[in-house]
């Protein structure tokens, strides 16, 4: 395996000045952050970036020469879309590195009014194949696409191998399993999705309730999950319940595992991916700490030495402390699926 | 500087839960005030005001109750069912306040109990998440 690869940006999650700086502090390439308002896909109360924030993060970050992203992935909505054109305004006058974009409208804007701003596609975006990565290069000018966390490390190669835009890939976190975008199942809840609203599951929806027995979760009245004594819980996510299915109750659509590619990293670095990123705005800045510690260890091992490389135990043990479930999966990258 | 695994006697928390909650309540309330004046605690009073809070300190048998109005928070008693209530032992808020440990996984793993309106409870969360320790003299105590 030639080593000649570069190593792939470590592109960590910011909700908070605080784990802005615990991600720089700790390694991260790159940040990523998002307003306080629904033009970002973590739109959670009390989450993200003022003016004042913002500024002083990005000008922590560059001062450590790291780049920052601004995330405006979601769709805008309905009749007013002049916040999300003020956002990218915003993020054009912040003077961030690039703007993550899921809307074409919205790409088409940022292209036109400010020719020299780097675009990134998002992961929102549900673009998985090359051709629709390529013709949003053609006409937009993407330097970078996300990749849904859908697709097998074969074909992550494919659309490496045909296209001139650099590929993201998802190292760790939680998983959303529906082509990232495509999900209606927080919209048939609750009436607010990941892609309208910016928020999966909205906290306003959700009801923990406490019995003798069980914790309950419920959103919008509707049962989740139950958790019995010191068993772990999870978000009340729609996709991540325990439902009864003719009889059965389990995990009917996907378990409450967190993603955590470290076993593959070196075959991460040798397709060629550019970036690898990390999930969790919403999660605090001692999570952004120990993931971005852990992460940028494991990074620098595979890139010193793919051939000897293997997950240390003590890279494992501090992330799935962290993991939603606790469990870790290599996600869909290494199915036999082709 | 890491907090040990430790759990306050049983002995503790039936003697601290005999005596009134009113000193340390107090205590709370004037450092949450305090740090809000200075612009340490970033936070946006028009979210929380008219809630009541319980922090519940399990270990030690306390509960601490306040309130919060457009300005300041105040001492208050909140009754069995408070707008949002945190549970969790000593060492455990300690951790989270120190940022040595996530309060998601905390709550992952059941040693973070939260109660009521849990959109409140995330405003909180991400209220002191989003403190910047490293602008106080407090900063060489935090873990990251
Ligand atoms: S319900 Fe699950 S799959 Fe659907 S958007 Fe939310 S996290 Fe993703």
């Amino acid at each position: 395996m030639p080593a000649t690869r570069p190593l792939p940006e470590l592109v960590c999650p910011a909700g908070s000045l605080p784990a802005l700086k615990a991600a720089v502090d700790n390694g991260a390439d790159t940040v990523y952050l998002g307003l306080k308002n629904d033009t970002n896909a973590r739109n959670f109360a009390g989450l993200n970036f003022d003016d004042r924030t913002a500024r002083e993060g990005i000008r922590y970050a560059h001062q450590h020469e790291r780049k920052v992203l601004l995330a405006i992935n979601t769709y805008a909505q309905g009749g007013d879309i002049s916040r999300w054109h003020r956002a990218i305004d915003e993020g054009a006058d912040l003077g961030v590195d690039a703007i993550i974009l899921a809307d074409i409208g919205l790409m088409e804007y940022a292209r036109r009014r400010y020719p020299e701003l780097r675009l990134h596609m998002s992961v929102q975006s549900s673009a998985t194949n090359y051709e629709a990565i390529n013709l949003a290069q053609e006409l937009f000018d993407i330097r970078r696409a996300v990749l849904p966390r859908v697709l097998t490390l074969d074909q992550v190669k494919q659309v490496i191998d045909h296209t001139r835009v650099e590929i993201e890939v998802f190292g760790f976190g939680s998983l959303c399993v529906m082509v990232e975008g495509r999900c209606l199942l927080s919209s048939y809840a609750t009436g607010e999705s990941p892609n309208s609203h910016g928020v999966c599951s909205p906290a306003k929806f959700v009801r923990w309730e406490h019995g003798s027995q069980a914790l309950g979760a419920r959103l919008n009245g509707i049962l989740i999950d139950e958790y019995q004594q010191g068993e772990p819980a999870g978000y009340p996510t729609l996709c991540k319940g325990r439902f009864e299915v003719e009889g059965d109750t389990y995990y009917a659509l996907e378990e409450p595992t967190s993603l955590n590619v470290m076993a593959m990293l070196p075959q991460i670095i040798d397709i060629g991916v550019a970036a690898i990123k990390v999930e969790g705005r919403q999660r605090s800045p001692a999570y952004v700490a120990q993931v971005t510690r852990t992460l940028r260890e494991a990074l620098d091992a595979a890139g010193r030495e793919p051939q000897r490389f293997s997950v240390k135990p003590g890279w494992t043990q501090a992330l799935s402390k962290l993991a939603e479930g606790q469990q870790q999966t290599l996600g869909a990258y290494n199915r036999p699926w082709k | 500087m890491r907090i040990p695994e430790l759990t306050l006697p049983a002995s503790m928390a039936s003697l601290l839960g005999r005596l009134p909650a009113t000193p340390p309540c107090w205590a709370l309330v004037t450092t949450l005030n305090q740090l809000k004046k200075r612009d340490i605690l970033p936070a946006d009073m028009s979210l929380l005001a008219g809630h009541s809070f319980e922090v519940h300190v399990q270990d030690a048998g306390l509960r601490l109750g306040f309130s919060a109005d457009e300005e300041n928070f105040k001492v208050a008693s909140v009754g069995d069912t408070p707008d949002l209530r945190l549970s969790a032992n000593l060492a455990d808020f300690a951790r989270m306040m120190l940022r040595e440990e996530d309060p998601d996984t905390l709550f992952f793993n059941r040693k973070l109990i939260i109660e009521g309106d849990t959109e409140l409870g995330l405003i909180v969360k991400n209220l002191l998440d989003s403190v910047d320790w490293s602008s106080t003299p407090l900063q060489r105590f935090m873990a990251v």
